[in-house]
């Protein structure tokens, strides 16, 4: 559990950290709260020749309102997320699920741009960012551009960052009108990953689903937003038999993940119960 | 502190401040000048023949001192021994080298050492290392292995069985002709990691000035390591030191004798200069034992009012691809003489086949063989009261030893020393509600939840043991234990005990035994332990035997402390020793108790020496030597209280209560502690932990990113109670306690699960619940268009 040689890069600004991206691009792995990266590492899964520490761009911690959009600074702790005030009231279904990330030693480390960076296909963040439609906005030599969670996971541990780009925040808009949100987790007993994790945003507008997302994450290869459970409802009445309906198409069409704890069989039945129970949730809020 | 009385006070373990403030010294705490690094290279296949090793890389890579191969250390050291040698069995040891020299047999099998200045220099060149494999076909299921046409691990047990045992008593087969009811039950006890938080390690270090090696090992019975290590290395007994630090759990772990120590003592020897080796978490997983791992075939013979007459079985138990150190006697004789738990069962017929596979090798792991006997026991329990229609709790009354049968003798052969078995189960029915609960429990199955009450009144072998009984069932040693008791000049005590106790908190009740018997402040009595140059020869802590058989020593010893002390006061008081009191510390004389010698007192006159009785020797110092009469026999009740989602699987452990007998307390807390995790880790087998081996011998589950040991939040609030029935042959009544919760807690766990599932119809599922199996088992039952 040593990990192989590599040099180790402390960025002082996002800057600096992007210039060592620059330089050594797809030899380089960047360190934030290290949860992720030090475990691969010392396992030799992962064997960067550079390794470029952005643990001290305390700029890139940050909670802040802008409007109807909350800006998370790429930096800011699982911990951070789940205590903030702001998002636990305005956006508290990601305060939820920053909460059941791993176990307190990792919520005081682990940061919400490293997490999706990792884009691990069973962590709690990404299905709850498609689920929100947030946006993640990456730093590159050219400047800053805005990548939409939708188009920003491509497979597992891949995303639509280019090596030398830095996550360095996170847009979330605020839900309006009358909008519940729950994630639902079924952890996996060692891990504390998704074995099927649901994020679900419903609107309700005069008994009626006006807007609705649902995402999974540990079920496939990588996070997804559910498209069919979502026109299963968008339109319909707002009531627990149209959602228990819906729930049933659950990852249809989806090739689920089967290892040795939870087959593909389980994980699509049990993606089916979690919709069902994150909806359920979602709608109990909304009204 | 005021305590009314010391023994049997819940005062707070005496060790941990320095363990939890990062300031005691474990294994990889210790730092040599000049100390080079090992890293083992370990195969990747299960089951291979080596075609060659090539080390050149790794040799030319910067910092590299040395590299060995199982080649090299053929002739320079010897095997790797099993030392339970069981009796009437026809039981081979195949040849363990300590690396592998043309085979390897399991994943992590050790092939090649590096030896490095740095821990990283020898990782990365034991990377370089280049092992030219010829795979062979590898099996890991000891059902299978035992087939005729399976892979042979070893050229000398042709059939992959290293031994067959059996224990039979009474007409088995008249009583399966005559039985009402006749149960019969396929069950796998699983395999588990023991999984202790301090992997294993050594430092050793050669003195060529003095020929003496020290080893500083994560030991729990540096002694037997010493003696062992001698014939390994020939190298002579009373020229190797072998030191056990703080040890950071074993579990039993840590009792064999595994390559890699002896490799590292052998380099440090060849090469001159100290050698440390720390295991990580990934060898652990491979290259420290594992426990469990069971297939059995059980029978059980019951009339219709439920008095159970027999019960036959057959265990396949799966040893892994060597013969660990104590190996042949975990499924044997701590094992199969308890398959007939607390119960007055007459007849037995139990046989066990011993099976190699290539997979790591399995050994002692807490409770050993005795948490699968109870595990079996009480689902066969369970399973005939649900074949009769019977409460699980009147059928084990109705088979219950009573308690004026005590001591009384097993048709196995085992003597148990006392017990009360009901009491423990009354007090538990009496803390759970139970009534209460079948009420809400039948209730809650009106509302389509399932909830389930699971009972396990164990009864367990501890206190290892009396010498001549393991003499007579092969274990290579004896079972007594040692004791020093040293009064200083100025009445402060050191206490050298042969337990090498690591985790369990004997520092301190040690010291409340002396307390209590010398009238000792606490404070100013220090047990040592887990140096063989230190401490006289002694056997260390497994089996609940630290207390049982070590505090007995320690008890002893205090006794002829006494007696002397007593010669001395009598002397310095002028009075017999007859009329002499001993109360609190104070010796005298009757009726005058305000003019008084303390033990203090006759501590500094002994050493002094200035006026002692004639013929009495300077100091005050005992030493004993404990062999007991017989094992102790803790027993208890415990109740788990399990919900069970059927829409997922999911199992919810809502209540645990333990009511423990361990006969007398020494101190409640750590009995508490010891009761608390035993039951966590008995959950974890029942619920989450499982080494799951591909067909082909690769762990499957060889982190803990898979390997699900429970968490503080997967396990409820423990309820424990005790009853005191004392041990009629130990000195202070004790009977042992480490072991009781993992022995109980699985089948407590388990008989819930199937309480709860009953309604579905489902009879027997095996562990662990995983909320998949638990869910197939479900829909099974159900068929199509029942619960989703």
């Amino acid at each position: 559990m040593i990990p192989m040689a590599f040099e180790y890069h402390r960025a002082a600004s996002v800057e600096e950290a992007i210039r060592l991206l620059e330089q050594y691009g797809p030899d380089a792995k960047v360190l934030a709260g290290g949860h992720s990266l030090t475990p691969l590492m010392k396992l030799r899964f992962a064997q960067p020749a550079h390794v470029i520490d952005i643990g001290r761009l305390h700029e890139l911690r940050y909670i802040r309102e802008e409007g109807n959009v909350i800006a998370i600074g790429a930096l800011t702790l699982h911990r951070t997320v789940a205590e903030s005030a702001t998002v636990r009231q305005r956006i508290p279904v990601l305060a939820e699920a920053a909460f059941r990330i791993g176990d307190v030693q990792v919520r005081n480390m682990g940061t919400i741009g490293g997490s999706l960076a990792h884009a691990d296909p069973a962590a709690d963040y990404p299905a709850v960012v498609l689920a929100l439609e947030a946006e993640i906005v990456a730093q590159g030599p050219a400047g800053r551009r805005t990548i939409r969670a939708r188009d920003f996971f491509r497979g597992p541990f891949t995303t639509a960052l280019q090596p030398n780009e830095l996550i360095v925040e996170v847009r979330v808009p605020v839900p309006s009108g009358k909008t519940g949100s729950a994630y639902q987790k079924y952890p996996h007993p060692a891990s504390g990953f998704a074995v099927v994790g649901c994020a679900a945003v419903l609107t309700v507008d005069a008994e009626t689903c006006r807007d609705v997302r649902v995402a999974f994450t540990g079920v496939a290869t990588q996070p997804f937003r559910d498209t069919v459970v979502e026109d299963a409802l968008r339109g319909q009445r707002a009531d627990e038999a149209t959602v228990r309906a819906a729930a049933e198409k659950a990852a249809e069409g989806v090739q689920p993940l089967g290892d040795a704890f939870a087959s593909a069989e389980y994980r699509r039945h049990m993606a089916k119960v979690y919709a069902r129970r994150a909806l359920l949730q979602a709608l109990t809020r909304a009204t | 502190m005021v305590v009314t009385r010391i023994f049997g006070a819940r005062i707070k373990r005496r060790e941990d401040p320095r363990l939890i403030t990062g300031q005691a010294t474990y294994t990889d705490d210790v730092v040599l000048p000049g100390m080079c690094y090992a890293v083992f290279v370990r195969s990747v296949q299960a089951h291979a023949r080596i075609r060659a090793v090539r080390t050149d890389a790794a040799q030319a890579h910067p910092g590299v001192i040395a590299i060995f191969t199982g080649r090299d250390l053929q002739e320079k050291m010897g095997l790797i021994p099993t030392a339970w040698l069981i009796p009437d069995s026809d039981l081979k040891t195949p040849p363990h080298p300590p690396l592998a020299v043309d085979r390897v047999r399991y994943v992590g099998d050790a092939v090649a050492v590096v030896l490095a200045t740095t821990r990283a220099a020898a990782s990365d060149a034991a990377a370089l290392v280049e092992v030219d494999y010829e795979p062979l076909p590898a099996v890991a299921d000891p059902e299978k292995a035992v087939q005729p046409d399976a892979p042979r691990l070893h050229d000398d047990v042709p059939d992959n069985v290293a031994f067959h045992w059996k224990v039979v008593n009474g007409d088995v087969d008249r009583a399966f002709a005559e039985a009402d009811v006749v149960v019969r039950q396929r069950m796998v006890n699983h395999r588990l990691v023991p999984c202790a938080m301090e992997t294993r390690g050594c430092v050793a270090h050669y003195n060529k000035g003095s020929g003496e090696l020290t080893l500083w090992m994560t030991s729990q019975n540096p002694h037997i390591h010493r003696v062992i290590l001698s014939g390994i290395l020939h190298l002579p007994e009373h020229r190797i030191r072998v030191i056990a630090p703080e040890v950071g759990g074993g579990f039993g772990s840590k009792i064999p004798c595994y390559p890699e120590e002896a490799v590292v003592s052998f380099c440090a020897v060849e090469l001159g200069v100290p050698v440390k080796w720390v295991e990580d978490r990934r060898e652990n997983f491979v290259a420290t034992i594992h426990g469990r791992d069971h297939v059995v075939y059980l029978e059980v013979a019951a009339r219709k009012d439920g008095t159970i007459t027999a019960i036959r079985g057959k265990c396949y138990a799966n040893l892994g691809a060597y013969l660990s150190t104590a190996a042949p006697g975990i499924p044997t004789i701590l094992h199969g003489l308890m398959m007939c738990g607390a119960y007055r069962i007459p007849n037995v017929h139990y046989e066990v086949l011993g099976v190699l596979t290539n997979t790591t090798p399995v050994d002692a792991y807490r409770g050993a063989g005795r948490p699968e006997a109870t595990y079996y026991v009480e689902r066969l329990v369970d399973l005939v009261a649900a074949e009769l229609g019977m409460d699980p709790v009147e059928i084990r009354r109705k088979n219950f030893i009573p308690k004026d049968a005590f001591p009384y003798t097993t048709p196995t052969g085992l003597t148990y020393d006392s017990g009360d078995y009901e009491r423990t189960l009354d007090e538990a029915l009496r803390i759970v509600d139970y009534a209460g609960f079948r009420r809400e429990q039948e209730e809650a199955r009106r509302q389509g939840r399932y909830l389930g009450i699971g009972f396990s009144t164990y009864v367990e072998i501890c206190g290892l043991g009396p010498s001549q009984v393991a003499g007579a069932v092969g274990f290579q040693g004896g079972l007594w234990e040692s004791a020093v008791v040293r009064f200083h000049p100025t009445g402060k005590v050191t206490v050298l005990t042969g337990s090498s106790p690591h985790g369990q908190g004997e520092e301190t009740t040690f010291a409340q035994i002396v307390a209590d018997q010398l009238g000792v402040p606490i404070e100013d009595i220090e047990v040592l332990h887990g140096d063989t140059d230190l401490i006289p020869m002694g056997w260390g802590t497994y089996g609940s035997r630290t207390t049982p058989v070590g505090g007995a020593a320690i008890a002893v010893a205090c006794q002829r402390i006494l007696a002397k002390a007593r010669q001395i006061a009598a002397h310095l008081l002028e009075a017999a020793e007859d009329d002499l009191e001993f109360e609190n510390g104070r010796f005298y004389v009757k009726g005058s108790p305000d003019k008084a010698k303390t033990i203090q007192d006759i501590a500094l006159a002994a050493h002094l020496a200035w006026s002692l009785p004639s013929g009495v020797e300077p100091g005050l110092e005992a030493q004993a030597f404990y062999d007991p009469p017989n094992f102790t026999y803790p027993f208890g009740a415990h109740v788990c209280i399990v919900e069970v989602d059927p829409e997922t699987g999911e199992v919810k452990v809502l209540r645990y209560v333990a009511v423990d007998d361990c006969g007398r307390v020494i101190n409640p807390l750590i009995v508490d502690g010891q009761v608390h995790g035993g039951i966590t880790q008995g959950i974890g087998q029942a619920l989450y932990e499982w080494a799951v081996y591909s067909e082909d011998g690769q762990l499957l589950t060889a982190s803990f990113n898979e390997y699900a040991v429970p968490k503080a939040h997967q396990v409820p609030r423990y309820e424990t109670a005790r009853t005191e029935t004392p041990s009629p042959h130990h000195p202070l009544g004790c009977k042992g306690v480490g072991e009781t919760g993992t022995i109980a807690a699985t089948a407590a766990v388990a008989n819930a699960v199937m309480d709860a599932l009953r309604p579905l119809g489902i009879r027997h599922l095996d562990m662990p619940f995983t909320p998949e199996r638990v869910w197939r088992a479900i829909r099974q039952a159900q068929g199509p268009g029942g619960i989703p």
